[in-house]
C-alpha cells in the first residue's frame, strides 16, 4: 500500500519538468552576445524574461529548446539541464528535446496550407507520431487554448482565416499537442490586440497548472500579470548581454536590488 | 461641384514611345508562333491529305512505294513516355537538391551549387547529347539489365529484346539531366520565398528535415514548383539532338515498356529523316511537326490547369 501510494507521488512528481541554465554564454561568430546566464524554472512556474530589445533574451530562449544552433554562426558554452539531464550532452536527439520543449513565436505563425485541425496535429505528424484519437487531441488543445468554442463548427477551413489573436491561439495548441512539459513563448502578444492579450495570458496561468512556461515579454504589467518569476535582462554599451537581476516577480517590481532594475521596470530607459 | 478631370492619357513622350516598342514586340511574338504554325499546315497539307486519321493512329513508315506511308503514332507515345520518364527521374532530384540547397548546405555550398546549377542549365544539348552517350548510355544500361533482372515481373520494367541499349529509358535519363537544372533552379527560388518563421515553426514542433520538406515547404511553394516542371516539361517534350544520339527509332509502339528499345520520338525522328527525304517525306516530317506543336500545347494546357487548379484551392 504504501510502496504503490509512493510510486504514484513519484511518476506524479516526474510529469513536473523543471528546467535549469547553468552559465550560458552565447556568441554569434566572434561576438560574444549573452554571458554567463544562470537561471533556474521551477516546474509549474511561469518566468517572465524581460529587458531592452537586443538583449539577448530571444536567443537565450531559443537556447532552451536548442533552436539556437540551427543559426549559421551561433555558438553555444554552459549546461541546460532538462530534468537534471544536459540538453545538449552528446547523443541527445535536438527532436527529442523540441518535442519536450515546445515554443510559441513572436509573429502567429500558423501553416497557411493547412486547416485549423491540421495545424494542431501538425507536430504529430511532423515528428512522425500518432495518437489514439485524433479528434479528442484536437477538441482538447483548443479547449486549453481557449479557443475551441471560435473554431468548433470550421475545423476544416484553413488556419489563414483566422484573426491574429485566433491564429496565435491556435499556434498554441499547435504546441500543446505534443504534450511538452515546457512552453516558450517570444513575446507571444507583441502582435496582438488588448482583448487577445488578454485571452492569451488568462491561457497562460491556466497552462501553468500542469506545465512550465518562460516567456520573453517586452510588457512590464504583462510580466508582473502572469509571472511567478522575472529575470531581468540588460546589454550594457559594448558588452554581452547579462542577467542584471533575478527573483520573485513582486519582489522585482516593487523592491528591485538594482538601480538599473529600477530605472527600467519604471520606464526610466528601454 | 466642380471636378477635375482626371487625364489618365496624358503621357510623357518617352512613355508612349515605350508603350509603341513592347506592344509592337508582343504582337510581333504572337504572329510568329501563328505564322510558324501557318507555314507548318501549309508545308505538311499533302500528307494531311493523303495519310488522313491514319497519320496519327498508325505506325509505318515506307517512303519506297509512291505514294509513301506515313504514320507516326510511336513517335508520338515516345515522345510523351520519355517525357514522363525524364520528369519521374527529375523531379525528387531537382526538388530535393533545391531543398538542399536552400535550406541544409552551408551558405558558401549552396552559393557555389547554385551557380553551377546554372550553369549546367545553360550546356548546350548537344553536349549533353555526346556525353549521354559516351558516359550515361553505358552506366545506364547496367542499371537497366539490373531492372529487368530483379523487376522484371512488373511490365513497366519488362524488357525481352536482349537489348539494354536505345530504349526511352536512356533518353529519358539523359532528358532528366538537360531539366534537373531549370526545375532546380526555379525550386529553390520558390523556396527561398517560404517564411522562415514557417520553417522555425515546424522545427520547433519536432520536424525533421525531411519532414519540413514534405510537409511545409513542398506545400507552401507547390505552385511555384510545378511552374518549374512545367518548363522542364517544355524542354523534354522538344528535346531533339541529346535524344537523338541516344535513342532507337523504330516504328513499333511503345506503350509503356520503357526499357525495351522500340519507339522514338518526333523531334528525333525529324532530325534523322530530314537530311535525304523524298519530298512527300519532307511534307511528313513538317505534319510530324505540327503534330508535336499540338502534343507540346496540349500536354502544356493540362499541366497549366492542374497549376491553376492547386492554386485555387490554396486561395480558398
Amino acid at each position: 500500500m504504501d510502496v504503490q501510494a509512493s510510486n504514484l507521488t513519484t511518476s506524479l512528481l516526474d510529469r513536473e519538468s523543471h528546467l535549469e541554465a547553468r552559465n550560458i554564454h552565447v556568441w554569434f561568430k566572434e561576438r560574444h552576445v549573452l554571458s554567463d546566464v544562470s537561471l533556474q524554472f521551477p516546474a509549474n512556474s511561469v518566468t517572465a524574461l524581460i529587458g531592452p530589445s537586443g538583449c539577448g533574451k530571444s536567443t537565450f530562449l531559443r537556447t532552451l529548446n536548442r533552436m539556437h544552433e540551427l543559426i549559421p554562426g551561433a555558438g553555444l558554452a554552459g549546461t541546460i539541464y532538462l530534468d537534471n539531464e544536459d540538453i545538449y550532452a552528446p547523443g541527445v536527439d535536438p527532436v527529442s528535446i523540441r518535442l519536450r520543449v515546445g515554443m510559441v513565436f513572436q509573429k502567429p505563425n500558423p501553416f497557411p496550407t493547412m486547416t485549423i485541425k491540421g495545424n494542431v496535429l501538425a507536430g504529430l505528424r511532423l515528428s512522425n507520431r500518432r495518437t489514439r484519437d485524433e479528434n479528442e487531441l484536437v477538441e482538447s488543445c483548443l479547449n486549453r487554448a481557449s479557443i475551441w468554442n471560435e473554431v468548433k463548427d470550421r475545423l476544416d477551413a484553413p488556419a489563414g482565416s483566422l484573426s491574429g489573436g485566433q491564429q496565435q491561439r491556435l499556434c498554441i495548441a499547435r504546441s500543446l499537442a505534443l504534450a511538452p512539459d515546457i512552453l516558450l513563448m517570444d513575446e507571444p502578444c507583441s502582435a496582438l490586440d488588448p482583448g487577445s492579450t488578454r485571452r492569451i495570458e488568462e491561457t497562460i496561468r491556466e497552462l501553468s497548472a500542469d506545465m512550465t512556461v518562460v516567456i520573453v515579454t517586452h510588457n512590464m504589467q504583462q510580466a508582473q500579470r502572469v509571472s511567478d518569476q522575472t529575470a531581468f535582462f540588460l546589454a550594457e554599451e559594448g558588452q554581452p548581454g547579462h542577467v542584471v537581476e533575478f527573483g520573485n516577480t513582486d519582489n522585482l517590481f516593487s523592491a528591485p536590488n538594482d538601480p538599473r532594475t529600477e530605472d527600467y521596470v519604471n520606464g526610466r530607459f528601454g | 461641384m466642380k471636378r477635375t478631370p482626371m487625364n489618365t492619357r496624358q503621357v510623357a513622350k518617352g512613355d508612349r514611345a515605350f508603350f509603341g516598342i513592347s506592344s509592337a514586340a508582343s504582337f510581333f511574338t504572337l504572329a510568329l508562333v501563328f505564322l510558324v504554325l501557318i507555314f507548318l499546315s501549309f508545308r505538311s497539307w499533302t500528307t494531311f491529305a493523303e495519310q488522313g486519321i491514319k497519320f496519327v493512329t498508325g505506325s509505318t513508315w515506307d517512303n519506297t512505294t509512291n505514294p509513301g506511308t506515313f504514320q507516326i503514332l510511336p513517335m508520338i507515345v515516345g515522345t510523351v513516355l520519355i517525357s514522363m520518364v525524364g520528369l519521374a527521374i527529375a523531379v525528387p532530384a531537382s526538388v530535393s537538391v533545391a531543398y538542399f540547397i536552400e535550406y541544409m548546405a552551408p551558405p558558401r555550398i549552396s552559393k557555389i551549387a547554385t551557380s553551377l546549377i546554372d550553369l549546367l542549365a545553360a550546356l548546350p544539348s548537344v553536349v549533353i547529347g555526346l556525353w549521354g552517350m559516351m558516359v550515361l548510355v553505358p552506366q545506364a544500361s547496367e542499371w537497366s539489365g539490373l531492372l529487368t533482372q530483379h523487376l522484371g515481373f512488373i511490365p513497366f520494367f519488362r524488357n525481352t529484346s536482349g537489348n539494354t541499349l536505345g530504349s526511352p529509358f536512356m533518353a529519358g535519363w539523359t532528358v532528366a539531366i538537360m531539366i534537373i537544372p531549370i526545375i532546380t533552379s526555379v525550386s529553390r527560388e520558390v523556396m527561398s520565398r517560404v517564411d522562415k518563421e514557417l520553417i522555425s515553426a515546424s522545427t520547433a514542433l519536432g520536424g525533421t528535415n525531411f519532414s519540413t520538406m514534405r510537409r511545409v515547404v513542398i506545400p507552401t511553394a507547390k505552385s511555384g514548383i510545378l511552374g518549374g516542371i512545367l518548363l522542364g516539361l517544355g524542354r523534354a517534350l522538344g528535346e531533339t539532338v541529346a535524344i537523338f544520339f541516344v535513342l532507337n527509332l523504330i516504328f513499333d509502339t511503345n506503350w509503356y515498356h520503357i526499357l525495351e528499345p522500340r519507339g522514338g520520338s518526333i523531334p528525333s525522328l525529324i532530325v534523322a529523316k530530314f537530311g535525304e527525304t523524298t519530298p512527300s517525306e519532307l511534307s511528313a516530317l513538317m505534319a510530324a511537326g505540327v503534330v508535336l506543336f499540338i502534343v507540346t500545347l496540349i500536354v502544356n494546357m493540362i499541366a497549366t490547369s492542374i497549376v491553376q487548379r492547386s492554386e485555387k484551392r490554396m486561395a480558398s
